[in-house]
């Protein structure tokens, strides 16, 4: 018999949830912060509310669904060149 | 103090260690690094170790500020690799590294065109034999598309060489415009070891199916190498703008739906690489020294991404995200490793890709490169996704595979924290890093702006994974290959050369004795005609000859694999 296994971080739920919420925060904050600060600027379109939120957001998104649309294109089985 | 070139301490290095004994050989492995750093530090800057080749001078050293940051930088990745390679009993692959890294070093400090072609090709020739090391029937297969490929560079090289010491009546290596066939063809060299789009497939090919170090190794040397010629070469040439866009956009598609996850870094590679090769395209001197620091960070994290993944591969044995998962319980320093490695890619600040990635972004937007700028605000953006998040998200966290390993090894753990220092580092005090540049540095990372959108961007990348995720959007890991160029030289080509063998033979054979003799005749009365009509019988020039024997080579040599 092996012994029970410690109880490691994520094991708990709670945990898990506490790390979203931290995550959750950090983005209104730094989306509050684009009030406060006001930022040097090298083209116009960084000078937007959010831009730099909005973009990461929509890029990350945009990405994920490209590419699994790509999937259905390239995907082949594991050892599609060695048989 | 009497310097040596560089390259000489390894491969002297390397052909001793073919000689030890495991204990002695690893040991040395750790020393040669070190001694050529001490080596490097003597060494007077301009051209020693020169040589004559009939009335050309080939300079074997050519120490500048550009070269001598590169070889500090191929000294730390030895130093760093050997030490992660230290538990290694192979003397195959510890000799090959070896003689592999003293290949970098002899290409960035060759002053001449044929200097640099004879170690670009060496470069290929040593570096082979650690996908070799692998050895198991795939990364055989990969090793000779590898060679292929990398000797084809090499050749490409040498033509477009001999071109233009033909037309300049100078054999130094120095930078040219894009006018002729010879710098065309050297463009095109250093495009395919840099991973031009389409010329790119040989690396996520290879690099995977090599050893837990060989890719550390791997990672550190060819690419940059390439980097280096180019920005050598090349500065300020245009249409490396799009190049690098270019890469630093496709490979993240890839990234995001690979299994593999080395080659998941594979992809992630050519898009940092691409990076660098805007900043060389923009050519402004922040540009420039953009690209070069984003070089010597990348070869810092990208190895430690390697090495995390390494480990993982030696204690379970598997690469795959659909395997792997849950192994922060076991292996907790390599996740932490992992992280810093992560963040490091993805630019957080107090990380050193934060401090050299926005140089290239800023060069940018300063030459009206708008379109491109977005373009690499969205590759930063996904390669947080993918390298970022994805890379320590499936290996160690995600659903917990039940995988229960030990952790890595000392040695390794080692290795891994010191390029982990050395990312932090060089994130928080940039500045022994910038006064190393090829040019003064006006550039000041830690600006409040500089901060916040750079948080901003990653933070709500952050978001958008965990909102796929819990919408259940998110693409799972699946074991699979994904289609790339790879797919028309592995596929395309032998199918297409397997039916025109297939319908010459049967068609010859079923002409029958008579059709036969006068197909045969057909062909001889055709030579005749040709030599009658002078296509056969007119002189050539050698230079043309030359060019015409070497594209039978290639296609000869491409032909043979197939």
């Amino acid at each position: 018999m092996t012994e029970p296994e410690k109880k490691h971080l994520f094991d708990d739920p709670r945990n898990v949830r506490r790390l979203m919420y931290a995550l959750y925060a950090l983005c209104g904050l730094s989306l509050l912060l684009d009030f406060v600060i006001h930022r040097h600027v090298d083209h116009p379109w960084e000078a937007l509310w959010g831009f730099y939120c909005l973009y990461g957001f929509v890029a990350c998104v945009l990405l994920v669904l490209v590419a699994k649309e790509m999937r259905k294109l390239l995907m082949r089985g594991e050892d599609y060149y060695d048989e | 103090m009497n310097s040596v070139a560089p390259f000489l301490i390894f491969y002297a290095g390397g052909l001793l260690m073919a000689l030890l004994p495991d204990a002695q050989r690893r040991l040395l492995a750790l020393a040669i690094p070190l001694i050529g750093a001490w080596n490097l530090y003597g060494l007077e800057a301009g051209a020693s170790a020169t040589l004559t080749l009939f009335d050309h001078t080939l300079v074997l050293v050519q120490l500048d500020r550009l070269s001598e940051l590169f070889g500090y930088l191929f000294h730390l990745a030895a130093f760093i690799g050997f030490i992660y390679a230290f538990t290694l009993r192979d003397r195959m692959q510890q000799v090959a590294a070896m003689l592999y890294a003293g290949s970098a070093l002899g290409a960035v400090f060759a002053g001449d065109l044929l200097t640099l072609f004879v170690f670009w090709e060496l470069l290929a020739l040593t570096s082979v034999f650690l996908v070799l090391a692998r050895r198991t029937a795939r990364a055989f297969g990969a090793a000779m598309r590898y060679l292929v490929i990398q000797i084809g560079s090499g050749v490409l090289l040498l033509a477009g060489a001999l071109l233009v010491i033909a037309e300049t009546g100078d054999v130094t290596f120095t930078a040219m415009t894009l006018e002729g066939l010879g710098p065309w063809l050297i463009f095109l060299a250093i495009g395919i070891k840099c991973c031009f789009p389409g010329l790119h497939n040989w690396l996520t090919d290879a690099y995977p199916e090599s050893t837990p170090a060989g890719t550390v190794f791997l990672s550190a040397f060819t690419t940059k190498v390439a980097v280096y010629a180019l920005a050598r070469a090349f500065p300020g040439t245009e249409l490396l703008v799009y190049i690098g866009a270019t890469m630093a956009m496709f490979p993240i598609f890839f990234a995001v739906i690979e299994n593999d996850l080395r080659r998941v870094l594979a992809y992630s590679l050519i898009n940092q690489v691409g990076f660098m090769v805007v900043g060389i395209g923009i050519g402004t001197e922040l540009a420039i020294n953009g690209a070069v620091a984003h070089a010597f960070n990348d070869v810092i994290f990208k190895g430690l991404l390697f090495m995390t993944m390494g480990a993982v591969l030696l204690r379970t044995g598997r690469m795959n995200g659909s395997d792997l998962g849950g192994l922060y319980k076991s292996m907790p320093w390599t996740t932490g490793f992992c992280i810093v490695g992560a963040a490091s890619i993805s630019a957080f600040p107090l990380f050193s890709g934060f401090v050299s990635k926005s140089m290239v972004m800023v060069a940018a937007l300063e030459a009206h490169h708008e379109i491109v700028w977005l373009a690499l605000l969205f590759a930063s953006a996904g390669v947080f996704h993918h390298a970022g998040i994805k890379i320590p998200y499936f290996a160690f966290y995600a659903h917990d595979s039940g995988l229960r390993c030990r952790e890595a090894p000392r040695s390794m753990l080692v290795a891994m924290g010191l390029a982990a220092a050395l990312c932090l580092f060089i994130g928080s005090y940039p500045w022994l890093l910038y006064d190393r540049l090829p040019f003064p540095v006006n550039y000041e990372p830690y600006t409040a702006a500089h901060i916040l959108t750079q948080s901003q961007l990653l933070f709500f990348s952050a978001l958008a994974f965990v909102w796929l995720n819990l919408k259940g959007l998110y693409p799972p890991e699946l074991p699979s290959t994904n289609l790339d160029v790879e797919w028309s030289y592995r596929r395309l080509l032998p199918a297409a050369a397997g039916a025109v063998r297939r319908v010459a033979g049967s068609g010859f054979g079923a002409l029958g004795e008579g059709g036969q003799r006068l197909v045969t005749g057909g062909v001889n009365g055709a030579e005749g005609l040709l030599l009658r009509v002078g296509l056969l019988g007119r002189v050539w020039s050698t230079r043309t000859i030359a060019l015409w024997v070497l594209l039978l080579l290639v296609v000869y040599v491409f032909l043979e694999y197939l």
